[in-house]
C-alpha cells in the first residue's frame, strides 16, 4: 500500500496540465472548422483558468437534473465527474522538472488522491462475460454453421471456440492496474517532463460514458500509446477501458499476461476467412458493447504507424462496434478520437530501421528489457488529446436504414449492405483525420520539416529565419501547435535541437542532420545510416503533413498541369490524390471538398487568387508553393523511383514477397549512382503505399498461381505515371475519365 | 326492438343459474376475507340509462352527454380544487368523487408543471367561428324526401370533425376549427345507408362514416383540399342487435352499437362478446371493423378479425357481403379483408355477425411485481411460449408503476391502504427489489372457478421464475380501472401547459426490450433537441401477447411552456418516435390504424406492389372518391 501511495504521488508530478499553450493568434480558418479549432485552443486554457472563471459545472447539473432520463440508460459513472469542481483548482505551471509541488493555488494540498478506484471494475454483468458469449445464439448459430459445412461435431466446434475465448479474453486484476499504475508513473517520470490532457475532454468523456457506449479511438504512434491511455482513465477514475491488443504481445510471456489483467483482449493479427474465429471475437465486442461493460478501445489504424503518418483505417472493428447500433441492440454509441502526440517517439530509430528492412525485433521481453536503456533519455513531453465524443446515430442519421435488419434474425451474421460499408468507411477517415487535427505539434515538427528540405544541412539563423515563417503558415492553416511562451526563437530552436540531439547536430552556426558513423563504413553501410537518420526525421515532418496536404497537392497540381485553368488544375489534383490515397488520409470521394479546401488556404495566405476561369499565383506565393510542393517532393520522387524500378528492372513474373527488396536495392543503386537524395525511397511503407497506387492505375496487375502471388506490369502505364509524377506530361484526360 | 327473440323459459333458467354461480363465486371470495370481485365492465362508466338493452348510451346530439373539446362525458373530468388536490368529478366511475393527494406532486414533479400555470380551453364553442355549410342542395333535397335525419348545425358538425389525436383536441381547445363537414345525417337502418350513398354517388358528395369518433389517427379529419359538400354518416341509431343465434353462437348486430352498450346487451342474455378495446365505452362495432381493433381480452376472444363471421358493407359499388356464414372459407383471398382496415374508404359497414360466448362465470385479477423490466418482458414471453396467457397481462414500464401510486385515492374501499400494503410489500418481500427499477404487470384471468385457479397458478409459477412475486388482487384491478380514466387526465394536462399522446406497435419478441429503450430514449432526446425545457415523460407498457411477438403501448409528454409552437414540436417529436419504432422491427400501427397520420409509412411498410393493390380495390369500388376522407392510400 505503501508502494502505491507512492506511485499516486510521483504520478501526480508527472500529470500535468500545463500552461504554455500558444494563447495569443489564433489560427485563422481551416475551410473546415475554423470555430471548431478556436474552441479548442480556448478549452486548453480553460485548464489552468481558476474554477471561478469558468464555471460551467452548474449547467451541467442543472441538466443533468432536469434531464434524468438521458443518465439512466448507462452503468453509474464514477465519482470524478464530483472530483472536477476541486480539479479545476489545479494551475500548475512548469514543463521540466516535476519534481517539488507544482501547486500554486498555494493550498498545497494535492486534492486528487485516488483512493478508491470504483471506476476500475467493470460493470456487473448477469453472468461472466465468456460465458455469454459462449452461449449466445450468434455464436451458437455460428458454430451449428462451422459444424455443418466442416462436418466436425458441434461439441467439438464449440471446444474450439472456447479455446479462442481462453486466448482472447481479458481478464482484469485491480493489483495488476496498481502494479502498473506505480510501475508506469515511475517510468514515464523518467522518460517524459510532462503528459498534458485536455481535461474538459476527459469531463466530455465522463459524460459519454453515462450516457452510452464508449468507444476510445487512439492514434497509434508507440508501443505506450495504450499503457498511456489506461493510465489517465485510472488517474482520472473513469472507467478503465477494454483495449483490443495484436496477439503479437502475447509472445512476451509475461508482458503479454499482465497487459491481459491490465484489460487487454487479444485479436490475431489476420483470421481473414475464419468464421469461428470472426464470431467469437465480434461477439466478444458486443456483448461488453452492448451491456456498457467497460469503454472499448481500439487502434482505428490497426497497427504502430511507423512513419508518424496516420495509416489508412482498418474497418473491420470500427465495422462491430457500430453493428450493435445498426441492429437498434443500443441506442446509440459514442466514438472518441484520441490524439497521443509525443514529442519525442520512443521507438523513432527503431521504426526508421524497421522500414529499412532491419528486421523488426519480434516483440519479445528482452526486446523490453532493453529498451530500458530508452528509460536514462529525455522524450520531451507528451500531449493527449480527448476529442469530441462522436455518436454514430447522428452520423447515420439519413445515411443508414435500419429497418434493413428488420427480416432476418439479428443472430445471424450477414454481409453489411453497401451503403453501410461506406458509411464505415467515411466514418473511419473522418475520425482519423480528427486524431490528425488534434495532433499537438511542437515547434521541432516546424523544424525537422525544413530539415528535410536542406538535407545537407543550412545555416543556423536561415533555419530560426524559416521556422518563424512556417510557424506563421502552420497556424493560418489551422496548425494545433505547442510553442513556448516568449522564448526567442533561437532559444525555441536550439532546445528543440537539443531534446533531438541524436537525429541533428549543430556545429559553427550550421544545422545538419546526424550523420552515423562514416569512417569504417562501406557506401551502402554510410547510406544506410543516413537513412536511418533521414528517415527518423522525415517521421517529424510527417506529423505536420496532414495541415499542409491538400494546399500542398495544389501546388503540385499547378506545377504539372498542363495550363492553370481551374479544371486543369483540379484535374492534376484528382489524379495526384488518387495516386496517393495509400499514402496520406484522404477520404475516398472527396475530391472537391479537398481541392476546395487546398484552394481556400492557399487563397487565404496570399499565395494564388482564384479567378473564374484560372488560378493565379501570386508574387510572395512562389515561396510558398515551392516550399509545399518541396514537401511533397520525397514522395512523388520515391513514387517515380518504383514506376521506374517496375520498367526498367521487374523481372516477369516478379513475386509479391521479393517485391520490397528488389525495389530497395533498386533505388540503393540509383541513390549511390545517380547522388539522387531520395532516401525515402528505401522506405518499404512507401513502396508498398506505390505498389497499392500502381494497382490502382492498373500499371500492375496481380496474377495469382498456386499459393503465389506474382506481379504483371504495364510498362506503358507505369510509364507514364512516373512522368505524370514528375511534371514531364501533364495529366492525361483519358486517365481522368478513368478514376 | 327485441334483443333476444328466442330466449325461451330453460334458457332463462339458465342463465339464471349462471349468474347465481358468479354471485356466488364473489360470496366465496368474500368468505376468504378479500375484497368483493368487480368485472372488467364495472370499471367503466355507468351508462346513462340502464333500463334495457335497446336504450342507446348515444343521443345524436353528442354534445349534450359528452365534452365537445376533450375525452368522455362532460361530467366526469380532473381538476385540481381549491386546496389544489386533484379530483375526479361525476358519479360515473370508480373514482368519480373520489380525492387523489398525491397526483400534484407526481404532475409537478414529473412535468416541472405548476398549477399556477394555467392553459385553460375556450369556455364554449362559437359557432361564427365555424365554416359556415356547403351544401349539395340536390343532395340534402332528396335526403329530406327520404326522411333520414340530418342537420347542419355548426355543434353537430364540429363534434364529428374530429377523433381524439392531441392535435385535434388541442385546436379545440383553442377555439380553432378547420374544415368541418357540410353536414350530420343519421342513418336508422342499412336500408338507410343504401339510400345515402345512392345520393351521394349521384349527386358526387363526399361521405365520411361516423362511429364512436374515438379515432387515433386523423381518420375523421375532413381532407382540407376536399372542395365538395362532406357528409359525416353518423351510425349511432343503428344500435340494435337484430339476432342472437345460441345454437351458433353468433350475433348479428347493427354496426353503429357502441362497445358498452353490446356487451351490456348480450350480458343480458348471458352472453358476451369478450370484445373490449379500451376505448369501449365510446367506439362502435363498424368503427372496430373499419380499424382492425384490438381487445384487451383478445387472448381468449381473438381480435376484431376473428370475432367476425360476416359483414356487410354498402358500397358505391353496391352492397358487399359473402353469401354464407361458414366457420372458415377458401374462396380466394378473404374479402373481409378489404373490409378491415379500410377505415371509411371504401363504404359503410352495416351489419355484422360476430361470435358471441356465455358470460364466464369466474373472473380474477392479479398482479406481479418483477424487479425490472427485462425480467417482465421474459415472463410475458414464457407466457406466450407456453401458450397460457389469461385473458389480459400487460406489463407497465416503472414510470408507469410509479404513475399509478400517484392516482392513488384517499379513501376509498377498493383501494384500501394499497400503498400501505405496498410499503409493507417492499420491506418484507420486495427488499432487493429497486423501487426505481421494478414494474409491474396487471393480470385478469376468466373461466370456470376452478380452471382459473389453476390457470392463475400456472402464470405465477412462470413469473417466479423471473424472479416476480405476486403483488394482489387490487393492484391488477386499479390497474385495468386505470385504463379507462387514463384518457381523462390528458385534459388534465392541457390544463396546466401538459401535453401528451400515446401511440402503439407491435414487434417480434426478440426486439421488444430494445425497441421499448431506443424509442423511450429517442422520445426523450427528440424533445431536448426540440427545446423543451423539461425531461418529458416517456414511458410504454407491453399489452398484448402473441406467439410471435407483443403489442408495446407508449406514453409521452411533457410541459409545453415556453415553445413557440408546441403542436408543431409535438408532431415532430411523435414522427421521431414513429421513425424509431420502424428502425427497431416494429409495425407501423398494431390496431389503431392508418388515417392520415401515418399515410406517409404505407408505402415503406407494405411495398409499392401492396400500396398498389389497395388503391385498385379502391379504385374499383369508389371510382369517383365518394368516400373520400384519403385515409391509407
Ligand atoms: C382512449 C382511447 C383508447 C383506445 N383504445 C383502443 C383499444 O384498446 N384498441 C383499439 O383497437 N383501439 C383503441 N382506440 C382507438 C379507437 O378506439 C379505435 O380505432 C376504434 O376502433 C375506433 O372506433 P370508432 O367507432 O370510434 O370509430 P371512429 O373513430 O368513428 O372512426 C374510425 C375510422 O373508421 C371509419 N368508420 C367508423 N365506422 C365505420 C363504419 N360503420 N363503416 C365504415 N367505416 C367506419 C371512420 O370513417 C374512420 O375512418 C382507442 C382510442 C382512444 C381515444
Amino acid at each position: 500500500m505503501a508502494a502505491f501511495a507512492e506511485a499516486t504521488r510521483i504520478f501526480f508530478r508527472i500529470i500535468q496540465t500545463t500552461h504554455h499553450l500558444q494563447n495569443t493568434a489564433v489560427p485563422g480558418g481551416r475551410t473546415t472548422s475554423p470555430a471548431s479549432l478556436q474552441k479548442k485552443m480556448q478549452e486548453l486554457a480553460t485548464l489552468v483558468t481558476p474554477a471561478s472563471q469558468t464555471d460551467n459545472t452548474m449547467d451541467q447539473d442543472q441538466y443533468q437534473r432536469e434531464w434524468p432520463a438521458l443518465r439512466q440508460t448507462y452503468p453509474p459513472g464514477s465519482p470524478a465527474l464530483t472530483r472536477n469542481a476541486e480539479r479545476k483548482h489545479y494551475t500548475t505551471r512548469g514543463t521540466g522538472q516535476a519534481v517539488g509541488s507544482q501547486d500554486t493555488t498555494g493550498s498545497g494540498n494535492r486534492t486528487h488522491v485516488p483512493g478508491f478506484h470504483s471506476a476500475v471494475r467493470f460493470r456487473q454483468l448477469p453472468r461472466p462475460l465468456k460465458t455469454i458469449v459462449l452461449q449466445s445464439e450468434q455464436l451458437r448459430y455460428v458454430i451449428n454453421q462451422v459444424s455443418k459445412e466442416s462436418g466436425e461435431a458441434t461439441d467439438i466446434v464449440q471446444e474450439e471456440a472456447v479455446a479462442i475465448v481462453e486466448e482472447m479474453a481479458h481478464r482484469l486484476q485491480l493489483s495488476t492496474i496498481r502494479f502498473f499504475a506505480f510501475a508506469l508513473s515511475k517510468a514515464f517520470k523518467t522518460l517524459f517532463r510532462s503528459v498534458h490532457v485536455n481535461e474538459e475532454g476527459i469531463q466530455r468523456l465522463q459524460q459519454a460514458i453515462q450516457e452510452h457506449p464508449v468507444v476510445l479511438l487512439p492514434s497509434h504512434r508507440s508501443y505506450i500509446d495504450f499503457l498511456m491511455m489506461s493510465y489517465i482513465l485510472y488517474t482520472y477514475d473513469l472507467s478503465l477501458p477494454v483495449i483490443a491488443a495484436g496477439m503479437d504481445f502475447l509472445g512476451m510471456k509475461f508482458v503479454g499476461e499482465m497487459l491481459r489483467m491490465s484489460g487487454a483482449f487479444f485479436i490475431r493479427r489476420s483470421f481473414g476467412g475464419d468464421k469461428l474465429y470472426w464470431a467469437v471475437f465480434s461477439e466478444y465486442v458486443k456483448t461488453m458493447l452492448r451491456n456498457g461493460y467497460a469503454p472499448i478501445e481500439f487502434f482505428l489504424e490497426g497497427t504502430r504507424s511507423r512513419t508518424c503518418k496516420s495509416l489508412t483505417p482498418k474497418l473491420g472493428l470500427l465495422n462491430i462496434v457500430m453493428d450493435p447500433f445498426f441492429k437498434g441492440e443500443v441506442f446509440d454509441v459514442s466514438l472518441v478520437p484520441i490524439s497521443i502526440s509525443y514529442e519525442r517517439v520512443l521507438e523513432e530509430t527503431l521504426y526508421a530501421r524497421e522500414l529499412l528492412g532491419v528486421p523488426k525485433p519480434k516483440e519479445s521481453t528482452s526486446g523490453l528489457l532493453k529498451a530500458r536503456r530508452i528509460l536514462s533519455e529525455d522524450y520531451g513531453s507528451i500531449h493527449v488529446y480527448f476529442g469530441q465524443p462522436t455518436s454514430v446515430r447522428s452520423l447515420a442519421q439519413g445515411k443508414i436504414n435500419r429497418s434493413h435488419y428488420n427480416l432476418i434474425p439479428r443472430f445471424i451474421p450477414r454481409k453489411c449492405s453497401e451503403d453501410t460499408q461506406s458509411f464505415v468507411n467515411d466514418t473511419a477517415y473522418s475520425l482519423v483525420r480528427r486524431q490528425e487535427e488534434n495532433m499537438v505539434l511542437r515547434p521541432w515538427v516546424l523544424i525537422a520539416t525544413i530539415l528535410m528540405q536542406n538535407l545537407d544541412g543550412m545555416d543556423s539563423e536561415l533555419l530560426a529565419e524559416q521556422t518563424t515563417w512556417l510557424r506563421g503558415l502552420a497556424m493560418a492553416f489551422g496548425a494545433f501547435l505547442d510553442w513556448p511562451d516568449q522564448a526567442p526563437i533561437a532559444k525555441v530552436v536550439s532546445s528543440s535541437l537539443a531534446l533531438h540531439h541524436g537525429l541533428v547536430c549543430s556545429s559553427g552556426g550550421r544545422v545538419r542532420l546526424e550523420e552515423g558513423p562514416q569512417e569504417t563504413a562501406s557506401p551502402e553501410e554510410a547510406l544506410f545510416n543516413r537513412a536511418v537518420g533521414v528517415l527518423s526525421c522525415a517521421s517529424y515532418r510527417n506529423q505536420i503533413l496532414h495541415i499542409f496536404l491538400r494546399p500542398a497537392l495544389v501546388a503540385v497540381a499547378l506545377e504539372t498541369a498542363a495550363t492553370s485553368r481551374n479544371d486543369d488544375v483540379y484535374g492534376s489534383f484528382v489524379y495526384l490524390r488518387n495516386v496517393f490515397s495509400n499514402e496520406f488520409i484522404l477520404c475516398p470521394g472527396a475530391d472537391v471538398q479537398d481541392f476546395e479546401e487546398g484552394c481556400y488556404l492557399l487563397m487565404k495566405c496570399g499565395a494564388v487568387q482564384m479567378l473564374t476561369q484560372d488560378i493565379v499565383v501570386t508574387e510572395r506565393g512562389q515561396s510558398i508553393l515551392s516550399f509545399l510542393s518541396g514537401m511533397l517532393e520525397p514522395f512523388l520522387q520515391g513514387y517515380q523511383v518504383v514506376c521506374r524500378y517496375f520498367c526498367e528492372e521487374a523481372s516477369e513474373g516478379l513475386m509479391e514477397k521479393e517485391y520490397v527488396p528488389a525495389v530497395r536495392s533498386f533505388a540503393v543503386k540509383r541513390i549511390l549512382s545517380d547522388g539522387l537524395k531520395c532516401y525515402e525511397a528505401l522506405s518499404s511503407d512507401l513502396q508498398k503505399n506505390a505498389l497499392a497506387a500502381l494497382l490502382r492505375l492498373n500499371a500492375l496487375r496481380k496474377v495469382k498461381a498456386a499459393d503465389q502471388v506474382s506481379l504483371k506490369v504495364n510498362k506503358m502505364a507505369a510509364k507514364a505515371v512516373e512522368d505524370t509524377l514528375g511534371g514531364k506530361v501533364p495529366v492525361q484526360k483519358p486517365v481522368l475519365a478513368r478514376l | 326492438m327485441a334483443s333476444n327473440c328466442n330466449s325461451s323459459e330453460s334458457e332463462r333458467q339458465r342463465i339464471a343459474q349462471q349468474r347465481l354461480k358468479i354471485i356466488a363465486g364473489h360470496l366465496q371470495k368474500e368468505e376468504d376475507g378479500e375484497l368483493p370481485r368487480i368485472f372488467a365492465n364495472d370499471c367503466k362508466a355507468e351508462a346513462t340509462d340502464r333500463r334495457s338493452s335497446s336504450a342507446s348510451t348515444m343521443p345524436k346530439r353528442r354534445q349534450e352527454i359528452m365534452k365537445w373539446n376533450g375525452w368522455g362525458y362532460s361530467d366526469s373530468r380532473f381538476l385540481f380544487n381549491k386546496k389544489g388536490q386533484a379530483e375526479f368529478t361525476g358519479k360515473r366511475y370508480r373514482l368519480s368523487g373520489m380525492i387523489m393527494p398525491s397526483l400534484k406532486d407526481w404532475f409537478e414533479g414529473t412535468f416541472g408543471a405548476n398549477l399556477q400555470h394555467k392553459t385553460p380551453a375556450v369556455p364554449s364553442l362559437n359557432s361564427s367561428d365555424v365554416q359556415p355549410p356547403s351544401l349539395n342542395e340536390a343532395f340534402v333535397q332528396d335526403l329530406k324526401a327520404s326522411s333520414i335525419p340530418c342537420s347542419n348545425e355548426a355543434e353537430d358538425r364540429v363534434f364529428r370533425a374530429h377523433g381524439h389525436c392531441l392535435h385535434e383536441i388541442f385546436a379545440l381547445r383553442e377555439g380553432r376549427f378547420g374544415r368541418v363537414p357540410d353536414m350530420v345525417v343519421w342513418p336508422n337502418s342499412h336500408d338507410d345507408v343504401v339510400k345515402i350513398v345512392e345520393l351521394a354517388s349521384k349527386h358526387n358528395v363526399c361521405l365520411i362514416p361516423y362511429g364512436g369518433g374515438t379515432s387515433v389517427s386523423s381518420a375523421l379529419e375532413c381532407p382540407p383540399e376536399e372542395v365538395r359538400s362532406i357528409v359525416s354518416l353518423d351510425t349511432s341509431q343503428m344500435n340494435r342487435i337484430l339476432w342472437i343465434d345460441e345454437k351458433n353462437l353468433t350475433a348479428h348486430v347493427e354496426a353503429g352499437i357502441i362497445g358498452q352498450d353490446l356487451e351490456r346487451a348480450l350480458n343480458e342474455s348471458g352472453y358476451c362478446t369478450g370484445h373490449e378495446p379500451d376505448s369501449m365505452e365510446f367506439s362502435s362495432l363498424g368503427g372496430w371493423v373499419a380499424t382492425r381493433a384490438s381487445g384487451m381480452k383478445k387472448n381468449i376472444y381473438g381480435n376484431i378479425e376473428d370475432l367476425v363471421i360476416h359483414l356487410k358493407m354498402v358500397t358505391p359499388r353496391g352492397v358487399i357481403e359473402k353469401s354464407c356464414q361458414g366457420p372458415r372459407m377458401s374462396t380466394g383471398p378473404d374479402i373481409h379483408h378489404f373490409i378491415l382496415g379500410s377505415e371509411g374508404t371504401l363504404g359503410v359497414v352495416t351489419e355484422v355477425t360476430m361470435k358471441i360466448r356465455p358470460i364466464p362465470e369466474y373472473q380474477k385479477y392479479g398482479s406481479v411485481v418483477f424487479p425490472n423490466f427485462e425480467q417482465g418482458v421474459a415472463c410475458l414471453r414464457e407466457v406466450a411460449k407456453q401458450r397460457c396467457a389469461p385473458a389480459s397481462i400487460r406489463l407497465m414500464d416503472n414510470a408507469q408503476f410509479q404513475f399509478g401510486h400517484a392516482l392513488k385515492p384517499q379513501v376509498s374501499s377498493i383501494f384500501t391502504s394499497f400503498l400501505d400494503g405496498l410499503k409493507k410489500f417492499y420491506i418484507t418481500k420486495f427488499k432487493g427489489f429497486d423501487p426505481h427499477c421494478l414494474c409491474v404487470a396487471t393480470l385478469l384471468f376468466e373461466g370456470d372457478r376452478e380452471r382459473v385457479l389453476q390457470h392463475e397458478k400456472r402464470v405465477y409459477d412462470i413469473a417466479a421464475k423471473f424472479g416476480g412475486l405476486a403483488a394482489g388482487e387490487d393492484n391488477g384491478q386499479r390497474g385495468y380501472m386505470l385504463t379507462f380514466v387514463i384518457a381523462y387526465l390528458r385534459d388534465l394536462g392541457m390544463d396546466y401547459y401538459v401535453m401528451g399522446e400515446s401511440f402503439e406497435t407491435s414487434v417480434p419478441w426478440d426486439r421488444v426490450l430494445d425497441l421499448c429503450r431506443n424509442v423511450k430514449e429517442r422520445i426523450v432526446r427528440e424533445c431536448k433537441e426540440k427545446g423543451v425545457q423539461f425531461s418529458p415523460l416517456s414511458t410504454c407498457r407491453v399489452t398484448q401477447t402473441y406467439d410471435a411477438g407483443a403489442c408495446v403501448y407508449f406514453y409521452f409528454a411533457f410541459n409545453y411552456r415556453g415553445l413557440a409552437d408546441p403542436v408543431h414540436v409535438y408532431e415532430q417529436v411523435e414522427h421521431a418516435a414513429r421513425e424509431e419504432i420502424l428502425a427497431n422491427g416494429g409495425s407501423l400501427s398494431h390496431h389503431h390504424g392508418v388515417g392520415k397520420l401515418r399515410k406517409q409509412w404505407m408505402k415503406e411498410s407494405i411495398s409499392n406492389v401492396g400500396l398498389g393493390m389497395l388503391k385498385s380495390v379502391k379504385d374499383f369500388v369508389d371510382p369517383d372518391n365518394i368516400f373520400g376522407n384519403r385515409n391509407l392510400l
